[in-house]
């Protein structure tokens, strides 16, 4: 048992795309999360950040975003803003996912 | 010497104009100065000899600067116009432009930066046959006609050229009356945009002012536009100012067509500028910049989770809805009203393809 693992390690080769949702305040910091917990926490973080950064630049550039959507080929990250902080909601696009417009 | 300029320099202090000459005599074109130090007097020497530019102090005896100003916009609407004045004060300037002037000058600047101060007259002696607008030289009269209208403004823009004098009544942005050679509404609005050149003045607003154009003025400066572009643009236009034209009227078109409300193009960093139709200089540097930043966080956000590349990003508020659209060679923010309809992603994905077409 175990012997491929010991063989070719258990890191699987590909990191399977988040699904589900975050909450973080404007710090960044993770308040609340659906998503599975078996994916790693820092790249969740890392993309709490990021989203927050989008919407901080948006008011900086005088159009202030209540809502954005990012349309990736295998995720979309749809975010609504929350006092600074935000609710981002992670979908993996597959196949089967229907069109967004 | 017949393409000898004359300046005339007008202040009541004797000395200033003393100085003011020697720096003159600096000028490449090595025009004639003269000097005033009443507005009686440049008034007087204005009426009796043609003069290219005058430069003009604010603060003087009896007739101040800005009655000077008042009386040459009208009396000689050819003469460019410089203010060169000690009075830092921000009203003075604003007044001073909305009479048309050429540009303003403290005192103190312009001794600190003489050499930029004296390139400014230079540039002004040497537009005698280029179009435009006192004030906004490089605007033509639809640009500036946009500008009133997205900043959504409420004013009276009278526009003199020569001895004719037309008005556009805009409120919260719209066009809402015209008035030029004896006619009224869309026509005298069609004869205003063949003018070339002139000197424009913000009034203030009149609110109850009986509306006469009820078409959007996007769709009128495109109808105006199309015309002029079959006329051939005039007799003088060069073939890279038609080209240039007609690829303006086309992205005017095809935004009109569209619905949409501005359309910003973004090369990456360092390789060109961005192009922007719809929306003003500066909130058009806003959202390029918006756009360069959000592509660089878009694509560190798809490297940390394997998310492949961007197809799109939409995002809206109260406001506006935006879409940017990454292609090979730039990147398009487009903005959309509110109350765009579905299938907004296929309208922008078709306008983008357009847009360099």
């Amino acid at each position: 048992m175990g012997l491929l693992n010991n063989i070719f390690g258990s890191r699987p080769g590909v990191t399977q795309l988040p699904s589900g949702s975050i909450t973080v305040n404007r710090a960044g910091q993770i308040l609340s999360s659906t998503v599975s917990s078996a994916y790693p926490a820092d790249l969740l973080h890392a993309v709490g950040k990021e989203v927050l950064a989008l919407l901080r630049e948006a008011r900086t550039a005088q159009m202030p975003l209540a809502e954005v959507s990012i349309h990736f080929a295998s995720l979309r990250i749809t975010a609504r803003e929350l006092r600074g902080g935000a609710i981002i909601f992670l979908f993996p696009q597959t196949a089967l996912s229907p069109i967004s417009n | 010497m017949e393409n000898q300029h004359k300046i005339l320099v007008l202040d009541d202090d004797a000395d200033w104009l003393e100085l003011s000459r020697e720096m003159l005599t600096q000028l490449p074109s090595k025009p004639e100065i003269r000097t005033a130090t009443s507005g009686k007097r440049a008034l007087a020497m204005l009426d009796g000899e043609p003069f290219r530019l005058l430069i003009c102090d604010l603060k003087m005896p009896r007739i101040d600067g800005l009655q000077v100003l008042a009386i040459v916009r009208r009396r000689f609407p050819e003469l460019r116009t410089v203010v060169l004045s000690a009075l830092e004060d921000e009203d003075f300037r604003s007044r001073a432009y909305a009479l048309g002037v050429d540009m303003f000058w403290l005192k103190t600047e312009m001794q600190g930066n003489l050499q930029m101060y004296l390139e400014c007259l230079e540039s002004l002696l040497g537009r005698d046959q280029d179009g435009g607008f006192r004030g906004i030289q490089s605007k033509s009269l639809m640009d500036i006609i946009q500008m009133e209208c997205l900043t959504r403004s409420s004013s009276v823009l009278r526009i003199t050229r020569g001895s004719l004098v037309a008005r556009l009544w805009i409120q919260g942005g719209e066009l809402t009356d015209a008035e030029a050679e004896g006619a009224r509404g869309e026509a005298a609005f069609r004869r205003i945009l063949t003018w070339k050149s002139g000197t424009f003045e913000n009034l203030p607003a009149e609110p109850n002012r009986k509306r006469t154009i009820v078409k959007p003025v996007n769709a009128l400066l495109l109808e105006s536009a199309q015309a002029i572009d079959e006329s051939g643009g005039g007799p003088e236009a060069s073939d890279q100012t038609v080209q240039i034209h007609r690829r303006t009227v086309w992205k005017l078109s095809l935004l009109t067509r569209t619905g949409a409300e501005f359309v910003v193009a973004v090369p990456p960093e360092g390789q060109g500028v961005h192009e922007a139709m719809g929306t003003q200089a500066q909130t058009a540097e806003q959202y390029a910049t918006w756009t360069r930043r959000a592509t660089e966080i878009i694509k560190r956000m798809g490297d940390l989770v394997d998310a492949g590349p961007l197809l799109h990003l939409d995002g809206n508020n109260s406001e506006r809805q935006l879409l940017l659209i990454p292609r090979e060679n730039k990147n398009f923010l487009v903005g959309w009203s509110p109350e765009a309809s579905e299938g907004l992603l296929e309208k922008t994905k078709k306008l983008v393809a357009s847009w360099d077409s």
